[in-house]
């Protein structure tokens, strides 16, 4: 049964284009296994470093296993609290990825609801929306995530910070990405609205919502699958990059942009491991999620087609 | 010897899943004075032979066996040989002018870059050269005409130029593949006219290949008829066409509406030679049972008065140069200019016009796809755009609905046939129940002539003509009144547009539905209308019943189309 299933799949274009690129099988493992692990980050990683009860001070500053004064229960050593990097690194990568999900399904909600309308509906309404995507894409991702970030705190009471700040984290990746979901979506709307599919469904008479959500929608999705892949690893990057600067998630739950940080403070006394480990790991996740867009991008562009 | 001799030529194209045979075991030969045609489906393999004499096939394809010869010199795998004589001895001439010339260069330069690559001469004589072939091919100024870009030249003008850069180096043999297939009907005859006096005048041989028989009939002396890589027939023109032996030509030759009398429906032929007579009274049984009775009372169905519409690009001009006056009045396009015309129930109205004459916005403007400027368009008496010039689809209840020219587009490709059937009928009867949908879903695939199978499938596992039936479908599924086909069968091969033709008549008979008839095709026009309104520039020339028409039409310019039109039966 399963075995059938897998040769459907190859027998379609793009699954045969996936199983003959080793590029796109060596980066989707690597992914699917980091989101795995950090699902069950409870059962892979050997303790739970929130937990301030697993976490011994004696413990701090323990190198990795292999070198010297390293010790086998902590296989990539310690940080300056006491807690095994490996499980922090897990339990962080947790952080950065439902942070990275859901500001990038944000992003897309937002900016696809925008550009389908915008294309379809066109006049004044579509100038608006096209002229505010343009005036956003010249202020940089990070700043206006800064902004947004800098903003919600001042509006936040002291006591909730803790609490909002995953959300705050959200709301500030997403809205600094969806003028990308609005400008390929309006373009691929542009197109799509003058098939002759979409004059039959107005000659029927369906609404405009039925024709732009239930018609175009689906037609649109394959560009807008790859951004939101590509948007993903931007989306764990600006995570890292905030929580590196200090205004992301608080050092009691670390992501890892945030073990980067704590461990540059330390990469001159000798201490190189508590930075190096995330850092490699954050370019490995990135780079695996770039990898795999790549591959779509062309595996779903039918001019780059070959037999 | 033959001056081009074609034998035993296989080519194929391996794919993933299998190898496709584009051509097996062609042979033919061609003298110089000669033009050649070969016709046949899409898909037969006709424009492979012709890319393979001159080497031009896309990889992965390629020839597998037998041999291509010039004067006796062998071309296949001749690499060299070949770059000399392309351009040289072998000219050739593509379907769409619009993007076989390069845009970015002026005409001069396209045609002195291959005068100089080919031909031993310098830059002054290579001009006068240039400037000699134009006149030649008929354009006028052409001293002046030679520093303008394509953009500058319209199509027919375009397409002279091509053959003018496929003449250029002075070619023993030219291949124009589908050369007149997006032209008009009186640019196509010029275009023809003059392969035909550049045949004789230059002593060439000349591949012509093409779809349509009118244009065979009219310019080949020899033709090739061709069905999946196989030559099934091949003979002089005139002995084919009259007196075809296999089943593939009669079936092509049958299926061409005939241009000097109009018939009832047209015959049919399967692939085992014999006749199909269709018979579809028992298949609308159930439709007219849930529709109820119609009759046809003769009234007046639709009604239009003083149609115009104006493409204004004016706004956008002014931004722009902060033009003057003159300027942007060139900006406004009337599309359509004051049409008026009546539609009465049961009847077929034929609109005919070149491209550009605004057959397809009148259409657009009865289904409310386009605002009109002005005039009035009255539905059963009730106007359907109301003082805001604000479509009014309540009006209609869907009781007028479109069956669309491209078959590749008209239909959503990620729903299944059977959700883009009911999604119609779910829509005027919302609270059907599920057996009821599907059973009128049934009726209405029976209908087309389809299977029930196909109902779970998409639209991208359908041929083109396959998918104008599920387009007839989907159009009869809000059980319209009046149905408006705009270039039904232009993307299709002749014997499918015979079916699809038919099967248009027979829903129409069954269900005495309106038509609204839009082509180009004057043949197709005779046989599916009762009357005609021939359009030109936006505007009306007349109105006629159509035998009044064919015969005796007053207007100079609908006179000179059916003069025009390329007819199968000229060589019978």
């Amino acid at each position: 049964m399963l075995f059938k299933k897998i040769n459907k799949i190859y027998d379609t274009d793009i699954g045969y284009s996936f199983f003959n690129s080793k590029i796109a099988i060596i980066s989707s493992t690597i992914f699917l296994i980091i989101c795995l692990c950090s699902v069950f980050a409870g059962i892979v990683a050997p303790y739970n470093p929130f937990d301030p009860a697993t976490v011994s001070l004696m413990d701090a500053f323990t190198p990795p296993m292999w070198s010297e004064g390293g010790s086998s229960s902590f296989i990539l050593g310690t940080d300056q609290q006491g807690r095994d990097m490996f499980s922090t690194m897990i339990y962080g990568s947790r952080i950065s990825l439902i942070v990275g999900f859901s500001s990038i399904i944000f992003a897309m909600v937002l900016g696809v609801f925008l550009g389908v309308t915008a294309g379809y509906i066109g006049g004044m309404y579509e100038i608006v929306v096209m002229r505010l995507t343009d005036v956003q894409l010249t202020i940089p991702s990070i700043l206006m995530a800064l902004l947004v970030y800098g903003i919600a705190r001042s509006i936040i009471s002291q006591s909730m910070h803790d609490e909002m700040v995953m959300y705050v984290l959200i709301f500030a990746i997403g809205i600094s990405e969806w003028p990308q979901f609005a400008r390929v979506s309006r373009a691929s709307t542009l197109v799509e609205k003058n098939k002759e599919y979409v004059s039959a469904s107005r000659i029927i008479g369906l609404s405009n919502i039925l024709i732009m959500f239930k018609h175009i929608l689906p037609n649109i999705l394959r560009p807008i699958l790859v951004i939101a892949t590509i948007g993903l690893a931007l989306a764990i990057i600006t995570e890292s990059t905030l929580s590196f600067l200090g205004v992301g998630v608080p050092p009691t739950t670390p992501s890892l942009g945030t073990l980067i940080r704590f461990g540059n403070n330390f990469l001159f006394s000798g201490e190189w491991w508590i930075t190096f480990f995330p850092a490699i790991f954050l370019i490995v996740l990135a780079l695996s999620i770039n990898l795999l867009g790549d591959w779509m991008r062309d595996a779903l562009n039918p001019k780059l087609k070959k037999r | 010897m033959s001056f081009l001799e074609v034998k035993n030529l296989d080519i194929s194209y391996p794919t993933r899943k299998e190898t496709i045979v584009a051509s097996k075991n062609v042979e033919f030969t061609l003298e110089r004075g000669e033009i050649l045609g070969i016709v046949g489906e899409s898909g037969s393999g006709k424009s492979t032979i012709a890319n393979a004499i001159i080497n031009l096939i896309d990889p992965p394809g390629e020839i597998t066996n037998g041999s291509i010869k010039i004067d006796n010199n062998e071309l296949r795998d001749n690499e060299e040989l070949i770059q000399k004589i392309r351009g040289k001895k072998i000219g050739f001439v593509f379907q769409d002018p619009q993007t076989s010339l390069n845009p970015l260069f002026k005409i001069k330069e396209q045609l002195i870059e291959t005068i100089q690559t080919h031909l031993n001469l310098g830059y002054q004589d290579a001009l006068k050269k240039s400037i000699q072939l134009l006149k030649e091919v008929g354009i006028d100024n052409a001293e002046k005409r030679i520093e303008d870009y394509p953009h500058q030249f319209s199509g027919g003008m375009r397409q002279r130029v091509v053959i003018a850069l496929a003449i250029s180096c002075e070619p023993d043999l030219i291949i124009a593949d589908e050369p007149t297939t997006a032209l008009d009907v009186s640019i196509q005859y010029q275009i023809l006219e003059l392969l035909k006096d550049l045949t004789k005048k230059r002593n060439l041989g000349v591949i012509i290949i093409t779809h349509d028989m009118g244009v065979i009939a009219e310019t080949t002396n020899k033709v090739i008829v061709m069905r999946d890589g196989f030559i099934v027939e091949q003979g002089e023109t005139k002995e084919l066409l009259t007196n075809p032996k296999s089943n593939e030509a009669r079936s092509l030759v049958i299926s061409v509406p005939p241009t000097n009398k109009k018939i009832d429906r047209f015959k049919l032929i399967s692939p085992d030679g014999k006749e199909i007579t269709s018979d579809s009274k028992n298949l609308t049984k159930n439709i007219i049972k849930t529709w109820g009775i119609r009759e046809n009372k003769n009234q007046k169905l639709l009604k239009l008065t003083d149609v115009t519409k104006i493409f204004d690009d004016r706004s956008l001009a002014i931004n722009i140069s902060f033009g003057s006056k003159n300027e942007s009045t060139d900006k406004v396009v009337k599309a359509v200019d004051n049409v008026s015309f009546e539609l009465f129930e049961g009847e077929t109205l034929g609109l005919v016009g070149e491209s550009g004459s605004g057959k397809s916005t009148i259409a657009k403007i009865i289904t409310g796809l386009v605002r009109p400027t002005n005039g009035e368009i009255f539905y059963n008496n009730i106007s359907l755009y109301n003082s805001n010039r604000k479509y009014q689809i309540d009006k209609s209840r869907g009781q007028i609905q479109m069956i669309f020219q491209d078959p590749y587009s008209s239909l959503n490709p990620r729903f299944k046939v059977r959700d883009i059937i009911s999604e119609p009928i779910k829509f005027f009867q919302k609270n059907i129940s599920h057996n009821e949908l599907t059973k009128n879903v049934y009726d209405l695939i029976d209908i087309v002539g389809m299977t029930r199978q196909s109902l779970d499938r998409y639209p991208h596992e359908f041929s083109g003509g396959q998918r104008q039936r599920i387009s007839i479908a989907r159009a009869l599924a809000t059980r319209p009144l009046l149905l408006i086909c705009d270039e039904p069968t232009s993307a299709l091969d002749v014997s499918i547009q015979a079916q699809i033709l038919n099967l248009l008549k027979d829903i129409q008979d069954e269900l005495h539905l309106t038509m609204l008839f839009i082509s180009h095709d004057l043949p197709v026009i005779r046989q599916m209308c009762n009357r005609i309104v021939v359009l030109k520039n936006g505007s009306v020339c007349e109105t006629k019943e159509t035998e009044e028409l064919f015969n005796n039409s007053e207007h100079p310019y609908t006179q000179e189309l059916i003069r025009l039109m390329p007819k199968i039966e000229s060589i019978i």
